[in-house]
């Protein structure tokens, strides 16, 4: 009988000792409160779950410590320059401006793209030109570039390490007070996946909650129309409250292509020209518009789609009556349908204290 | 001490009793059978790299390039001889240019034999008016749903292409087959809509053997869609076919009448 007793002690120490070193990895004062996202109600079963890596779950701490980060100029070359100042809450993440400036005055070359319901982007390519697979690979890259931050990784990681409340913030965030590039690239995703827009007018029709003016109304029919608007084949429709399919497209704006866009990544030149459709959410706060921001008004997105749309090699089909330059929309449609693009604007996601500095 | 035994002998009854349970081989195993979604033009194979680049010619003289080719099946389904039914009643979007989902196992179970087997092309109308809808589809290919004035559910296929209009002149065309849907007036729009007609269709591939394993081809033949019953002429009919009654009801006759076969079968015991 004692030895069963003896076997039993020598299992019982083996699963304390086990137990033990599974909960005695990360230090005493890593204990980060899990996040989870909520899923707006205009979402529920219509969209499925959002992409939150294995890898990187949402934690008070780490939105915390990406929020900050987002904010603050310490990432760049000479500490001038934050991610907002191109990606301004009051622009839905946007900046008003064509082409963004970086630190030593560079202009860029494509708009700066709006964020929020990141999470939802199921082809998880970010970017006008879908470079970067991931929200975490693609903040690594305005860091670095040139003509935005002109950064090294390593110096913005001894900056960060060097300041008196960063390492701390690492260390409550994921467990490390080491500074490193992923770390930061996972906590300022975290932040990104908590910018969710699902509160315009248009969402709250949706829900019951408010009616549609009959402009909206129509502007909707004309949306939905395959003769008129057909905006829904790239912009998604009430069942997909994305407004985008997050996919690449040559729209008709270019008879010769001088950005490559999708194509210049993959390298495929049937790709040349084409870039990811933007989300028709917000649009009353996002001009100017299109990847190289050359329109200042929706106005004038309408009528390129009306009218102006020219032929090239990699054309995407759903570019109809090219060779008569679009569908030629009434005056009264192109009203009423922007109309019913406005209502897609979000002034609860501009306005979240949670999003702001 | 005698209790211990007892719980030792218990152990070691129960360990050997679910091994068995594991190891009995006498009842026969269920298979799954693997389909593989392939594409041609009146025969000749077409390829990733054939899109946007090589020229077709169809029955009616059309010259035309596709960019895009993605179509959805369901209700793959095998009959016995005995007429024992077993279905999935899953669906699947073939994304041909991509070759996302050219090969798809249903989620079926079923004894090795010779069967007949069926799938629907696009969805049937209980499929297609689903409470709820399906939260993939809803975001797949950039929106795979219809707009509710032309009565909803989800597209069949939208098959996308370039061809050369009467004048010379490169024109843009959308062969998307949904539900036909015929209204009072055109536009499209709120209260509009007159008649829905189910034009997905059953495609019948014939009699496969299913064995331990089973790979089975199934071929679309593209220049079937544009020759057979309905000679389709581009010119006319290439863009907003969604709302266009007869248009689809041309399109599902096409489809049904010889665009899909039986390819290569392999079976092993």
């Amino acid at each position: 009988m004692k030895k069963y007793w003896k076997y039993l002690g020598v299992c019982l120490l083996v699963v304390i000792a086990s137990s033990c070193e599974d909960n005695d990895d990360n230090g005493p004062t890593y204990t980060p409160t899990p996040v989870t996202l909520e899923i707006p109600q205009v979402f529920e079963g219509k969209l499925l779950p959002p992409v939150i890596p294995t890898d990187n779950p949402l934690t008070e701490e780490g939105i915390a410590l990406g929020k900050k980060l987002f904010f603050d100029p310490i990432l760049s070359a000479d500490n001038t320059q934050a991610c907002a100042d191109c990606h301004r809450p009051e622009n839905a993440f946007s900046d008003p401006r064509q082409f963004s400036i970086g630190i030593n005055g560079d202009v860029g070359t494509r708009q700066s793209m709006p964020l929020f319901n990141m999470a939802w982007n199921f082809e998880d390519k970010f970017f006008w030109d879908g470079r970067a697979l991931t929200l975490e690979n693609q903040i690594f890259q305005p860091v670095t570039n040139p003509i935005e931050m002109n950064n090294t990784w390593p110096n913005a990681e001894n900056t960060l390490q060097a300041d008196s409340e960063y390492p701390e913030l690492f260390e409550k965030a994921f467990g490390t007070s080491t500074v490193d590039s992923v770390l930061v690239s996972k906590a300022i995703a975290q932040f990104l996946r908590t910018l969710v827009s699902a509160n315009s007018k248009f969402d709250r029709f949706q829900l019951g909650l408010e009616e549609l003016t009959p402009e909206e109304e129509n502007g909707l029919t004309i949306f939905l129309d395959e003769g008129r608007g057909d905006c829904f084949h790239c912009h998604g429709l009430p069942a997909n409250p994305l407004w985008t399919d997050n996919i690449f497209h040559n729209n008709g704006m270019d008879e010769i292509i001088t950005d490559l866009g999708f194509g210049g990544f993959t390298g495929d030149p049937r790709e040349f020209g084409h870039f990811k459709s933007p989300s028709l959410r917000n649009l009353a706060f996002t001009a100017p518009y299109m990847h190289d921001g050359r329109f200042e008004t929706i106005d004038e997105v309408i009528n390129h789609y009306s009218e102006g749309l020219v032929f090239s090699e990699t054309i995407d089909p759903l570019m109809k009556n090219i060779s008569t330059g679009g569908a030629h929309m009434s005056e009264s449609d192109k009203a009423d349908l922007k109309a019913f693009l406005l209502s897609l604007s979000d002034e609860s996601f501009i306005n979240n204290p949670d999003f702001q500095e | 001490m005698k209790n211990l035994r007892k719980i030792a002998m218990l152990l070691i009854a129960t360990v050997v009793l679910v091994s068995c349970n594991n190891d009995d081989d006498s009842t026969p195993v269920n298979v799954t059978v693997d389909f593989n979604f392939t594409h041609n033009f009146d025969g000749t194979a077409i390829q990733n790299a054939d899109y946007e680049t090589t020229s077709y010619t169809n029955a009616n003289g059309e010259s035309l390039k596709l960019s895009k080719l993605v179509y959805l099946i369901s209700d793959i389904t095998f009959t016995a001889s005995d007429g024992t039914v077993y279905a999935a009643e899953d669906y699947n979007l073939v994304n041909a240019r991509t070759e996302s989902n050219i090969n798809f196992t249903p989620g079926v179970d079923l004894p090795k034999g010779d069967y007949t087997v069926s799938f629907t092309f696009g969805f049937d109308d209980e499929d297609n008016d689903k409470d709820g809808g399906y939260a993939d589809l809803n975001t797949s290919d950039g929106g795979w749903g219809v707009p509710g004035p032309l009565g909803g559910g989800y597209h069949y296929m939208r098959m996308e292409g370039t061809y050369v209009n009467t004048i010379g002149v490169d024109n843009t065309f959308q062969y998307h087959t949904i539900r036909a849907n015929r209204h009072a007036t055109m536009p499209p729009g709120p209260g509009t809509l007159e008649e829905l007609t189910d034009t997905s269709f059953t495609v019948n591939l014939g009699t496969v053997t299913v064995g331990s394993t089973t790979s089975v081809e199934v071929q679309m033949d593209v220049s079937q869609w544009f020759e057979n019953p309905n000679l389709w002429d581009l010119n006319t009919w290439f863009t907003v076919l969604m709302p266009n009654y007869e248009a689809q009801l041309d399109m599902s006759e096409n489809g049904a009448a010889g665009v899909f076969s039986l390819g290569t079968v392999t079976t092993e015991d």
